[in-house]
Parts: C-alpha cells; structure tokens; sequence
C-alpha cells in the first residue's frame, strides 16, 4: 500500500484525483475529474448520454483503469488492488440489470456471498434479510428465475444482490431508468429511506435532474467528459452556470407544464 | 423379406450396434475437442479465423479422400476404427466448435458486466455463465453434428471399419438393393431417432429468458 493508513479518515471512500480514461484508439472520454465521495455520502453523476458518467463509474471497481491521474478506494489506488478483490468490496448495480437468466432470485442475490464462500446457512438468512429490505417477500421470489419479475422487481433484486456482502460502497448506473414512472417514484423512495439506513459511500449515474435532487448528497454535473461542478441539491437549484441551468430549465418546464395540468 | 430379415437379422444389427459405437465414439471425442475449441473462438477473436477455417476446409474435403489421405499415417492407419473415428471427428467439429462461439456470444452484455463487476474471474463467468446459458446452442450443433456423422460413417465400410456402410456396399457391388437398403433403413431410422432424442434434450436445456 502506497498511501499511509492516518490518510483514510481525511481521504473519504472512493477519490477521484485528475483521473482521465482514453479508449485504446486515443479518443478521449474522461478528463481531469477531480471529487471525493465520503462514507454515507451520495454523490450523483448527472449529465447527458456520453457524458462520461458510466465511464467514471467503472474507474472505481476497475472494470477499466484511468490513462491518467488516480481514482482511490479506501485511500488505495485502484491500480494496486487486485480487480476481483475490489468489485467484490463494491456493490454494482446497472440498469438492464444482469440478473442471471439461468439462476433464481435465491442464487441470484447470494452470488457474491457463494463466490466467498460464505457457510450455507448464513447465505439463506442473508438472502432472505435482503429480500425483506429490498421489499420483496422472500416466501413468494426466492425460487423465481428473472423472467418471471417485473421490472421493478428485477431491479430490487439487482440491489439485493449488489449489497448481499454488505460492501461499503454502492455504484448504480441508471438502477431506476428503465423503470414505468411509477415504479420509479415508489422505489426512489424506498431507495432513499435505504441510503440513511446503510449509511453507505454511493455513487449514482442518471440523466434525470429530478432524480439528482432527490437522491444526491452532492450532485456531479458532467457534459463531455469533464466535471462542470460539484453542487449540494440547493446549490444545483440556485447555479447560474449555463449547463447546470439547462438542466433546471427543462426541470421548471415540466413543473409548470404540470401545474397547468392541474389548474 | 421375412426370410430376408430372418438371414440377415443378427448380421444387420451387429453392423447397427458397430454404426453406434463409431458415431458415439466419434461424438464424445467432437465435444472433447470443439467445445473448447469454440470457447477459444468466442474469447480470443485472432484465433477465431485459423480455427473455424481449418474446421471449414476438414468440412469441404470428400469423406473417401480424408481417408484416404489418413490411411498412410502411422499410428492411425493401424486400425480401421480408429481411422474412421479420426476422419468423422473432423466432420463432426464444426458445427460444434461454431455453436458453442455462438452461443457464448449471445448471452446478454449486461449480463456480462454485471457477472464482471461482482467479481467474477473470467473463468468463473465462462463456468457458471456463458456455458450453462450456451449449453442449448451447443447441443444443436452437437445434434446437427451427429447426423451428419450418422450418415457419413457409412463410408467406413470402405476402410473395413464396419457399420451399417457395410450393407450398402455389398448391395452396390451385387446390384441388391435388398441389401442396400438393409444398411440405409436403420442408418435412417438411427439419425432421425438421434435427432429426436437430441431435440428434446436441447429444449429441456434451453435456458429461461
């Protein structure tokens, strides 16, 4: 380990530190981004497709390594954990969400917990804790395969198995993006009443402003692979910044749009 | 014909049971080999070319000549079984060596990632992903294969390595078609029924999606 162990408390979970990413043919998708995510902390990645959100995302569990500067986990670069070791630290969760087609809700949501070899019967009382706070009655899914969920399900399952080993840090990528807009307010807000629960470092892609506000601690905004501003939610809604208003923009249309639906 | 069947009745299914063992013979050792071939194919893209053409071109040349071109070489050549078996194994890879890619490339890229981004090894995502969600794929080429191999294996009666080809080169050197047939019917009767047994192995493994 390169860094000193004092550093950590001072450093927050995941830090980003002038981190670039090129693809291999030299085009530029990530550049110079700069933040900490703390422990407890939700950071939001908000911005267009393309913007580099995904991208930044899969910097911190090495499912690609930056060209340039550094992204730290728990004060270690990335580069010198061992991949493997790293996502099974991190919860992931995406939004076609990669269920296992051929495995049920049970072997599903135990995935990491079996790769750990953890004792068989502290997986079953851990799949059905899971369940039970992902809001699906372990008694009706456990032994359902993907197919015959909902979506919304799907995606609760998703979560369920990101956070099986109880890891410290989360990353979703649009978890609720495929989602009918109902489902997506009844589980955003389940999510949030999770999130002071867990008190985990997250780290959440989207490209709905309303959706950044709600959820994040601290919002990221991203257009072209770079990092506009780091806003709290209240700062987001007062920025002058033309990109940050953009989004506040198209957010007030549609409020007064409803509004006079309503009126 | 029942005096026919009555002759010929224990002859024929010696050579029917002779037909079976070089097929499955030649199966096992189809599957032993292009299964992993085809998962080399679907995981390193630069040598998916040499593979599937060296398979493409034992595919082109004419069942008599490869055995005839095997015949000459040593170990190979001894016994006729075993040159058969050599030559219907490299019919038979094809298709198995090209499902088995097909299928490891159609699972699911999310379902990939996500295998990834928990942690999977590559090996454990090749284990207990892409293979199990494939397993439906390859067994359609193992089934394609196997028929094939059912109705080239007739050939090894050339070589003198018995089957059911045995029948229907007597029948053509004594212009009997009694004969003939005696050797094409259960070779039929053998390919439709593997086709079958295969067929619904294939949907019993087919993976819910």
């Amino acid at each position: 380990m390169s860094e000193p162990s004092e550093a950590l408390p001072r450093e927050g979970v995941i830090e980003f530190r002038k981190a670039g990413y090129r693809l291999p043919g030299g085009q530029r998708l990530l550049h110079d981004i700069t933040f900490t995510v703390g422990r407890g902390e939700t950071l939001v990645l908000l911005g267009r497709s393309g913007a580099g959100k995904t991208t930044a995302l899969r910097l911190i569990n090495r499912l690609a390594d930056p060209s340039d500067g550094e992204v730290l986990v728990e004060g270690r670069r990335t580069l010198d954990w061992d991949p493997i070791a790293l996502r099974r630290h991190i919860g992931y969760v995406i939004q076609e969400t990669g269920l296992f087609p051929h495995h049920t809700v049970e072997k599903n949501v135990s995935l990491v917990p079996r790769l750990e070899r953890w004792p068989e019967s502290q997986i079953r009382t851990r799949v059905q804790e899971l369940l039970a706070l992902v809001g699906l009655d372990p008694g009706l899914f456990l032994k359902r395969y993907p197919h015959e969920l909902s979506g919304g399900q799907r995606q609760r399952v998703g979560l369920a198995r990101a956070l099986a080993s109880d890891p410290s840090i989360l990353l979703m990528d649009e978890p609720f993006g495929a989602l009918d807009p109902l489902t997506r307010a009844d589980i955003r807000a389940e999510f949030q009443a999770l999130q002071r629960r867990l008190g985990k470092a997250i780290v959440l892609v989207t490209h709905d402003t309303s959706e950044a506000l709600l959820l994040g601690v601290r919002i990221a905004l991203m257009e072209a692979g770079e990092l506009k501003g780091l806003y709290s939610p209240g700062e987001f809604l007062q920025s002058s910044e033309p990109v940050a208003a953009a989004y506040l923009g198209q957010l007030r249309a549609l409020e007064t749009f409803q509004k006079g639906e309503r009126s | 014909m029942k005096q026919f069947l009555f002759e010929h009745g224990s002859e024929i299914l010696e050579a029917t049971l002779e037909h079976v063992w070089l097929v499955g013979a030649t199966m096992l050792l189809a599957i032993a080999i292009g299964v992993p071939l085809g998962m080399v194919v679907a995981r390193k893209p630069w040598l998916s070319k040499p593979i599937l053409g060296s398979a493409n071109v034992a595919e082109t040349i004419p069942s008599l000549a490869l055995l005839g071109f095997l015949l000459p070489v040593p170990w190979l050549g001894d016994r006729a079984d075993r040159l058969t078996i050599t030559a219907l194994t490299l019919y038979a890879l094809l298709p198995i060596i090209r499902n088995t890619a097909a299928g490891i490339a159609s699972v699911d890229p999310a379902v990939r990632e996500a295998a990834r981004g928990m942690g999977l090894t590559g090996r454990q995502i090749l284990f207990q992903v892409e293979l199990p969600l494939s397993v439906s794929t390859i067994l359609a080429g193992v089934r394609v294969a196997t028929v094939l191999t059912i109705g080239i294996a007739t050939i090894a009666a050339a070589v003198g390595a018995g089957g059911l080809g045995e029948f229907i080169f007597r029948g053509l050197a004594m212009v009997n078609n009694r004969l003939i047939l005696a050797g094409a019917i259960p070779a039929a009767v053998l390919a439709l029924g593997a086709d079958f047994l295969l067929g619904v192995m294939e949907r019993l493994l087919r993976p819910t999606r």
